[in-house]
């Protein structure tokens, strides 16, 4: 509207309203400023790129739609999960609880029990004291308060993330007012890491830089570094002084050894970095609606973790108080019983292994279609997703011809692929990259 | 190969201790307290005859019943949240008939109870808002000022209790109000004030709303206790319904923490009322956009068991009993201290405590008595002299009525 004309439309619709007022004798109030609006100038926000597509995926009514769009845990029916030992720890806890107010800085219980999942059992630091851990709203939520914290305590302080990664973090930062950039990290000519390019864009970083790393099962692209490559990055940490922030979402949904799996920060943790990492639940124990999840950092004594604890607390205050109990009880419950976490360690090798023999199956059958394209990648990466090296336009054309959903970007979530759909996901693969 | 390990020293190793938060610090204190007579009406959290924490039968009904049901899974809820929850929240708020609601002007999202409904609304307004100053009343939550700050709006009062008559200053409520810029952000207590107990009249609510929308002001709702303040989920709705029904914008926070027990759970909902069905629709969008940065989407759990009680009509009129159960308990205490007080002849007019509403007494107490009380008899109150009367029982009110009369004739002002 040009500036006259909404001028004249607000001066309009103002002598309206007095009028009304005068008029209406209801306590001056207007029956109509309803014409009014505040948020008039708001505009449609953009559909979220991963989210989004589940919603496009529910809305098809082809019977043959295949949704390997969000990073959810399906089964071989493609149906979800809830573990049985998730189950197990409802049926002990239901009905007990209080639902008292948990400290600012969730349960405590829970947060050692995460960490020495996350740090291994036998961890100095944890024997040291020297962790300070706040139960988190999953991993958006631990990647959040640690995002914030660095504005309010490092403000100086660079934060460089993966190229790709989760597109959820450039958000997180960019509203943490937190300055990022990126460092290479995927090569699309080999569908692997580019490990050169990594570390000269870390080596240009400025000292003290924030590096977000994924521990495992890197998202978008299933590729990790090796653990020799995992211990050339710490020495060149140490150089820069720079500070690893890890975000671990699939442990023990990679390989499904949780203990292999979180090798990254162990070799971090033995080379005496301080280092923060947020973990989230979701995927590994299938509670991704329950939000539950931790942010833990390494400090230089117990002192200063009690320190660096409470400031993190009275980040969650103004957010949200304090989390939410009842998946802190669940994963305690679980994680505190012997027998149930043993059950735990089967179920989600079960979820890694059905994944990777997802990948092999998918491999398969594109090589036996006859693709000239190299699909070695499938196998090589790990964890939920795939990075296809699928093309935005080919991506369009899986979805309009084929009724399969995914990400602009060609992530495919293995967790999506089904002993019944596999066939019909690699024929349209193939259809759409053999031109 | 073995490598050194790490000398240089932490990143974080110029930070000092945040302050205790002033209200929860109070329950640490008390948790720390080894006297066998400590009394803790500091928390605003209910609790029965016994002392106990409690949870509505409800609750644990609508829990058991989602526990049973093996057909619900753990998925990820959308960013908005339990679409049967926000819907049936709106209702609950706003009534069945409401205008607004009829009219899809309304948009709904589930978030972490007061505090994060508060916190994205405000984050809201300070990125799409004109207007990025917010008012709020003095004295208030103490949280309120630091979700509004934290969230880029600057923070401004007005003036709510009158120290003297220990109600309301309507006043100078209006004084300040007419003072304040057009356009500005009002933050208004739904019912049962926190922390004074002190409401407006339906009348001084309607002298408000002719102010507020006079002068295009945005009224922010914090509504934490519907059917905790009178015991009657309409009644205290009278206030938002006002706003809301007038055709105008507003924000409603609504919490479920204290009137359905459920305060670790996080369950609360923003409410949005706007102009038409399409802004809604943009703001809806948009809103989403500040919750995915945040923490992607609600849990799950709360909003399942809240959305079970609003949603099956034998369990909704067992909480509408239970709710009125619990008001009524609490002004039974209020009624027994005032008594308690009067019968000694505590110097001063202690009519307050049964004049005002919901959960709190803000006593008159000053910083000084509050600290004698907690030292003396382990009695473990706020700074301000808000007194929870929720956490008071039959057997603990003498106690309280003691301590509140050797401190008012020993501690002088």
């Amino acid at each position: 509207m040009a500036y006259r004309s909404r001028l004249a439309f607000l001066l309009s619709s103002s002598t309206r309203r007095l009028a009304t007022m005068e008029a209406a004798g209801n306590h001056g109030v207007p029956s109509s400023c309803r014409r009014f609006s505040w948020w008039s100038s708001v505009q449609p926000a953009p559909r979220d790129p991963i989210l989004g597509v589940t919603s496009a995926y529910l809305a098809d009514t082809h019977p043959d739609k295949v949704n390997v769009g969000v990073g959810a845990y399906r089964n071989d029916q493609g149906k979800p999960v809830v573990l049985e030992c998730v189950r197990e720890a409802e049926r002990r806890i239901g009905g007990q609880e209080l639902m008292e107010y948990l400290p600012m800085g969730g349960s405590a219980k829970y947060c050692e029990l995460s960490v020495g999942l996350a740090y291994g059992e036998d961890a100095q630091v944890l024997k040291d004291k020297k962790v300070a851990s706040v139960q988190a709203l999953s991993g958006t939520g631990a990647v959040r308060l640690f995002a914030d914290f660095i504005k309010r305590f490092r403000p100086e302080s660079e934060a460089y993330l993966p190229m790709p990664t989760w597109s959820n973090h450039h958000n997180i930062f960019r509203d943490a007012n937190v300055n990022q950039h990126t460092y290479r990290y995927y090569l699309a000519s080999t569908r692997g890491l580019d490990f050169e390019g990594l570390k000269e864009d870390l080596k240009k970083a400025p000292n003290n830089s924030v590096i977000l790393l994924h521990a495992c099962a890197h998202n978008p692209t299933g590729v990790d570094p090796t653990p020799e490559q995992w211990k050339a990055l710490s020495k060149l940490f140490k150089e820069k002084e720079h500070f690893p922030l890890f975000d671990m979402a699939y442990q023990g949904f990679a390989s499904g050894d949780t203990q292999r799996d979180n090798q990254a920060i162990r070799i971090f943790l033995e080379d005496g970095h301080q280092l923060a990492c947020a973990q989230s639940f979701a995927k590994s124990m299938g509670l991704y609606g329950q939000r539950i999840g931790c942010l833990s950092v390494v400090c230089d004594d117990a002192a200063q973790a009690t320190v660096v604890k409470s400031q993190l607390e009275y980040i969650a205050r103004p957010m949200y108080s304090s989390p939410p109990v009842h998946g802190s009880l669940l994963v305690a419950t679980i994680l505190s019983d012997s027998d149930l976490k043993t059950l735990w360690f089967k179920e989600v090798k079960d979820m890694a292994d059905r994944i990777i023999g997802m990948r092999t199956a998918l491999r398969k059958n594109l090589e036996d279609l006859g693709s000239k394209q190299n699909w070695e990648h499938i196998t090589n990466q790990i964890g939920m997703f795939c990075y296809s090296g699928l093309t935005p336009e080919q991506v369009d054309r899986m979805t309009q011809e084929f009724h399969i959903y995914m990400t602009k970007n060609g992530r495919i979530s293995m967790a999506g692929v089904t002993s019944g759909n596999v066939k019909y996901l690699a024929n349209a693969i193939h259809e759409v990259t053999k031109a | 190969m073995e490598s050194e390990p790490i000398s240089s020293p932490s990143a974080f190793q110029h930070l000092m201790q945040a302050p205790e938060d002033p209200i929860i610090g109070v329950t640490t204190a008390f948790s720390k307290d080894p006297s066998p007579v400590k009394l803790n009406v500091g928390v605003g959290a209910y609790r029965c005859e016994e002392g106990k924490p409690y949870v509505p039968q409800v609750v644990r009904e609508a829990e058991l019943r989602l526990l049973n049901d093996l057909s619900r899974n753990k998925e990820y809820l959308p960013i908005t949240g339990n679409p049967q929850f926000t819907g049936l929240s709106a209702k609950l708020i706003f009534g069945e008939d409401s205008p607004a609601l009829n009219q899809k002007r309304v948009c709904t999202v589930q978030c972490l109870s007061g505090t994060g409904s508060i916190r994205v609304g405000a984050e809201f307004l300070a990125k799409h808002y004109a207007h990025k100053t917010v008012y709020i009343p003095i004295p208030t939550w103490g949280n309120h000022p630091t979700i509004f700050t934290v969230a880029g709006l600057e923070v401004k009062s007005y003036t709510y209790y009158d120290s003297n008559t220990r109600g309301l200053d309507y006043e100078g409520l209006l004084r300040d109000l007419n003072a304040a810029p057009s356009g500005v952000v009002v933050l208004l207590h739904a019912c049962a004030h926190n922390p004074t107990g002190v409401d407006p009249t339906a009348d001084q609510w309607k002298g408000i709303q002719k102010l507020i929308r006079g002068k295009n002001m945005l009224p922010f709702f914090d509504c934490a206790y519907q059917g905790f303040a009178s015991g009657n989920l309409i009644k205290d709705a009278f206030s938002v319904r006002l706003f809301a029904g007038d055709g105008g914008e507003c924000f409603v926070a609504q919490s479920y923490a204290k009137n359905m027990g459920l305060y670790g759970e996080r369950v609360g909902a923003l409410s949005m009322v706007c102009g038409s069905e399409s802004v809604a629709k943009r703001v809806e969008s948009q809103v989403k956009l500040i919750i995915r940065p945040l923490y992607s989407t609600p849990p799950i759990h709360g909003a399942a068991v809240a959305a079970t009680v609003l949603g099956d009509r034998e369990l909704f009129n067992e909480w509408k009993a239970d709710l009125q159960g619990m008001a009524d308990r609490i002004i039974h205490m209020r009624q027994l201290l005032h008594e308690a007080l009067k019968a000694r002849g505590t110097p001063g007019d202690w009519s307050h405590i049964i004049k005002q509403i919901g959960m709190f007494s803000f006593t008159g107490l000053t910083k000084e008595q509050v600290a004698f009380i907690t030292d003396k008899f382990h009695i473990y109150i706020t700074f301000d002299g808000r007194v929870s009367m929720a956490g008071l029982s039959v057997k603990t009110v003498p106690y309280l009525a003691e301590a509140i009369h050797i401190a008012v004739t020993t501690v002088l002002e």
